[in-house]
């Protein structure tokens, strides 16, 4: 903390404070309050500032002190991060849970990694060699997980010494002879995205195990995707079931104001199962960035950035990431909520008028990129959009239409007929479609195009016939066209649907193309003998 | 703390439920301030805003009357609170929390917080223990569990208070020995449905509070009723292992106000009105229902929300089914057919009825036939659709046979009238129903697979 100036408080309207404080920096991190109640400098002025408080103002009085920390609201990145659950301001909840108890009171936790516990550590490097910001010194064993530890963005010096064996995070590991020394964190401002050599364009996808996303809608590694649905529609169960299942080797499960007891859930779920790759556990790859409804609403818009900048952090490492975040338009809400306290002149539906610049630069966070060290990473991100009253036109959805590269649209009407994931196959789509083609041809099989044609074919075919059959029923179409409507059906109900409570709930690749092929070739052989059969009755 | 009692007499202004005061010099967010007007009239306020020395506070009761030469604002010191004690189980009180039953205040045991604490999601435990409300489309096909919110989205004219009435009769656990308490919300409600809901409250075996803001009592009441019955709730949960359920009717006023309130500070409104904070507003009540590690008890929790014109996208409704686990869903055309309790179980949803139901919980087919009675009613209202174009005796005799499906599975399976059904009564019913449409066990399972 800066030491030097105390400011007072002058006046508080919900979470926003001003303070008659003129030292302070914009975005700097502030202590408010008696119980140093953690908030950011969000406008500078005159004769003072104004302060977004990231926890609960009740209590918070006139002239009570408000001090700058001369940073700005970062994140801690190192060892200790996987199968914790955080808060939106990057606490751990559980340490929090031992202190406070089963309810959340505003608390100041020193820091979100444990400093004190023990870690072994094998160095890469040795004394007088050349480091720069992003090269890994050596790599910490977290119990199954090797943490390569990098020297933070920014530096650029000779090895003046490095530890080796057993460390902790209070102490450094390394100094360089420009005087800096490592450690075995760092912190990053999460606002800012992390500096990298060169973004890539995505080659290969995201295994999800969904059979209508793999193959109809695939998602490429470093891609974005987006999953709109009104309540119901199994946004949350979706979001899970992808990130229980998806070939990637960190997952980052943001829940962003939505229920505390579908966390609680996913906590219990991912303890349990085990993830075929590396018969670890699936918590050991996971980190989870939590912020419930009920909880304080400033952080919530917080906790996202938390969530992509531990992110990027893995991506610099070097490792394949996915983001899941539930839902972003509890994010853009509490945006609107902010920017509202602020007085701010409000755009389209209250939301304030960069909420689509802001969405815009939070997505582009995503991507392929080469890491200062030369290795390939990726960020992945699948978003969930809450929209009022199932009503795609709202903003939130809106702007990210324009942003992100895959749309799985959720169907209200699916949902009702209990069809799920509730992925409407005609409007959704996914622009990596023919980026991707060539994997799938490669390692899959040479027709997987062929036969995504044909079963998008026969699926727009049943919707144009779907209306004349309710009218003169199936008995009234032509052979051809019967053909087409049962081969949709089970395409519906054997391919599309899937079913996330059973062993069904990841399908492999190749069986999703025996799957397919199996009902395609049906269609085929009884296209062909109708076909026959009336060629015999032109003869 | 402040070492003596702030008193003011610099009111500036009054306007509906807020008051301005100036050349404060110490103020929180939140405290409780005590406003004594001409004639002694004494009631409370809530700091909502502070702007230098000037103090926006929210007033809970009536405003007429009150004259900014004539009235003193005490300053506490201290946010709102509500006492507490084992005394609470039987008591009625009002939107203020004084009582209503013409008994003395009980001698508080402990007080706490009326706007409470978020639970910790970790310390949260994942709600799985079925409970039994007697009623076939809840229990068969939209399965209430302990720590789940599950509200019950009427319209106008609609039988609510019914079903609610038929829940509080017969709601129970199965092979449960733990105390278990209603705790009865009642916002913004006529005299009519007031003393229908206290009939049955009195006619019923468990223990409950109830706190009651009819519809003339001072508005401002109504938002603070559900903040004082959910912080009794959590004592009586979590302190004394006792399983709660909470029955909050209508939010629909409570939202009411809240646009009320938020329209008189002059807030930038959201949709119909509504403030772009409803959202989390909501949650900071319905997030309070569930378990939690450290306690045997429970908060189960049933809002009634009346949809403004039918409306299932109104705001009211739609931000509500964004928060909870579900929604149980009224029909007026069911009801129109007389059929009692009319749940439209298409649109409805336990989202935790997976955790609930099955082996140990219920009955080991319980899903499966949930799932085929889903389908085949699902089949059979669409196909009614077609029926009012091409008619009956135009349709398929296979798609007749969904058609006279839908129908038996409304008068028998939805419509049980008073009576209460066991779980077994419920799935055994579905089977029957199953079964004479010939989609028997065998057809359920190859279906499964």
């Amino acid at each position: 903390m800066k030491t030097g100036t105390v400011g007072k408080i002058v006046s508080i309207s919900g979470a926003t404070v001003r303070t008659d404080l003129t030292d302070l920096t914009l975005f700097e991190r502030v202590s408010v309050g008696e119980h140093n109640l953690t908030g950011e400098v969000v406008r500078l002025e005159k004769n003072g500032a104004v302060l977004q408080v990231y926890e609960d103002p009740g209590g918070l009085g006139l002239n009570e002190p408000v001090q700058g920390h001369g940073v700005s609201l970062a994140t801690s990145l190192g060892p200790g991060l996987l199968s914790v659950m955080f808060d939106g301001l990057q606490r751990p909840l559980d340490v929090l849970n031992e202190k406070t108890g089963a309810f959340i009171h505003p608390r100041h936790l020193e820091s979100p990694l444990d400093l004190r516990k023990q870690w072994s550590f094998n160095p890469v490097i040795k004394k007088g060699d050349n480091v720069s910001g992003g090269i890994k010194i050596g790599y910490i064993d977290e119990g199954g997980f090797q943490h390569p530890v990098i020297i933070p963005p920014g530096k650029n010096s000779r090895v003046e010494s490095i530890a080796q064996g057993t460390i902790t995070l209070e102490e450094p590991i390394c100094s360089l002879e420009d005087g800096s020394r490592i450690f075995g964190y760092h912190s990053w401002p999460m606002r800012v995205p992390r500096p990298y050599k060169r973004k890539i364009s995505p080659q290969e996808p995201v295994i999800t195990g969904q059979r209508i996303i793999d193959f109809l809608f695939p998602l490429a590694r470093g891609g974005t995707c987006i999953i709109p649905g009104g309540f119901g529609t199994g946004k949350t169960i979706l979001e899970q079931t992808i990130a229980k299942h998806a070939d990637v080797d960190i997952v980052i499960y943001a829940g962003c104001g939505e229920r505390g007891n579908e966390m609680s859930e996913l906590i219990e779920e991912f303890l349990e199962l085990i993830d075929p790759r590396t018969d670890c556990s699936l918590m050991d790859r996971t980190v989870l960035v939590v912020n419930t409804s009920n909880m304080p609403v400033a952080a919530r818009e917080a906790s996202i950035y938390t969530a992509v900048t531990l992110g990027e952090y893995y991506r610099d490492l070097g490792f394949h990431v996915l983001l899941l975040a539930d839902s972003i338009s509890r994010w853009a809400e509490a945006l609107r909520e902010i920017s509202s306290s602020l007085e701010e002149m409000p755009g389209e539906e209250g939301y304030p008028t960069y909420l689509a610049s802001r969405l815009a630069s939070f997505v582009e966070r995503a991507g392929v990129v080469e890491t200062l060290s030369g290795d390939i990473g990726s960020l992945s991100m699948i978003l969930s959009v809450s929209p009022p009253g199932g009503d795609f036109t709202e903003p939130v959805t809106q702007s990210l239409l324009r942003t992100a590269g895959s749309f799985l649209m959720l169907d209200t009407t699916l949902a009702n007929s209990r069809h799920f994931p509730a992925i409407n196959w005609m409007q959704s789509y996914s622009l990596y479609q023919n980026l991707l083609a060539d994997y799938f041809k490669r390692n899959i099989s040479n027709d997987w195009e062929v036969l995504r044609s044909l079963c998008r074919e026969i699926m727009h075919k049943e919707e144009s016939l779907k209306e004349i059959m309710e009218i003169i029923g199936i008995e009234g179409l032509q052979e051809k066209d019967r053909l087409v409507m049962t081969v949709a059906e089970k395409i519906r109900s054997d391919f599309l649907a899937q079913n996330a409570y059973t062993a069904d709930a990841y399908c492999d690749p190749q069986k999703t193309m025996n799957s397919i092929r199996t009902i395609t070739d049906r269609f085929l052989q009884g296209r062909d003998h109708n076909d026959g059969i009336r060629q015999e009755e032109q003869k | 703390m402040r070492l003596s009692e702030h008193k003011y007499r610099t009111p500036s202004r009054i306007a509906g439920q807020l008051l301005s005061i100036e050349n404060v010099h110490a103020a929180r967010i939140g405290e409780v301030v005590r406003i004594i007007g001409p004639q002694n009239i004494t009631f409370e306020g809530e700091i909502l805003e502070i702007d230098q020395g000037n103090v926006l506070v929210q007033l809970f009761g009536d405003t007429r009357g009150l004259n900014t030469g004539n009235m003193e604002i005490v300053f506490t010191d201290t946010i709102r609170q509500v006492p507490l004690s084992r005394e609470i189980l039987g008591r009625r009180f009002n939107g203020a929390f004084k009582p209503l039953d013409g008994l003395p205040m009980y001698f508080a045991s402990e007080w706490r917080p009326a706007r409470g604490y978020p639970i910790n999601p970790v310390a949260r435990l994942k709600p799985e223990e079925f409970i039994e409300t007697g009623i076939s489309a809840i229990d068969g096909l939209n399965t209430l569990v302990k720590g789940q919110k599950l509200p019950i989205f009427s319209s106008a004219g609609l039988p609510a208070k019914e079903l609610v009435a038929q829940i509080l009769q017969n709601a129970r656990l199965r092979e449960s020995t733990k105390r278990f308490a209603v705790i009865f919300v009642a916002l913004g409600l006529t005299f009519h449905e007031y003393s229908f809901y206290l009939g049955t409250l009195q006619n019923i075996e468990s223990e409950f509070v109830a706190i009651i803001n009819m519809a003339d009592d001072p508005v401002m009441e109504r938002l603070m009723a559900p903040r004082f019955a959910l912080t009794v709730a959590e004592y009586l949960a979590f302190d004394y292992d006792m399983d709660i359920l909470v029955l909050v009717t209508d939010m629909t006023n409570y939202c009411d106000v809240l646009r009320e309130i938020s329209n008189a500070r002059k807030e930038l409104p959201g949709r119909r009105g509504y403030p772009g904070y409803m959202y989390s507003d909501l949650a900071s009540l319905y997030e309070r229902a569930g378990r939690i590690r450290d306690s045997l008890g429970s908060i189960t929790m049933i809002p009634v929300i009346t949809m403004p014109e039918d409306d299932i996208t109104h705001p009211i409704p739609d931000l509500t089914g964004y928060i909870t686990e579900g929604q149980i869903v009224l029909s007026r055309e069911l009801h129109q057919q007389g059929i009692f309790p009319p749940v439209d179980v298409l649109p409805s949803l336990s989202r935790l009825m997976q955790k609930g139901t099955g082996t140990g919980r219920t009955r080991e087919d319980h899903r499966n036939l949930a799932n085929q009675l889903y389908k085949n009613y699902a089949k059979g209202r669409e196909l009614k659709k077609l029926e009012a174009i091409v008619g009956r005796d135009g349709m398929a005799e296979g798609d007749q046979l969904y058609l006279d499906f839908a129908t038996v599975f409304e008068n028998e399976f939805i419509h049980q009238g008073k009576q209460a059904r066991s779980i077994y009564e419920t799935l055994d019913k579905g089977l029957e129903v199953l079964k004479r449409f010939n989609l028997s066990a065998d057809n359920l399972k190859k279906s499964e697979m």
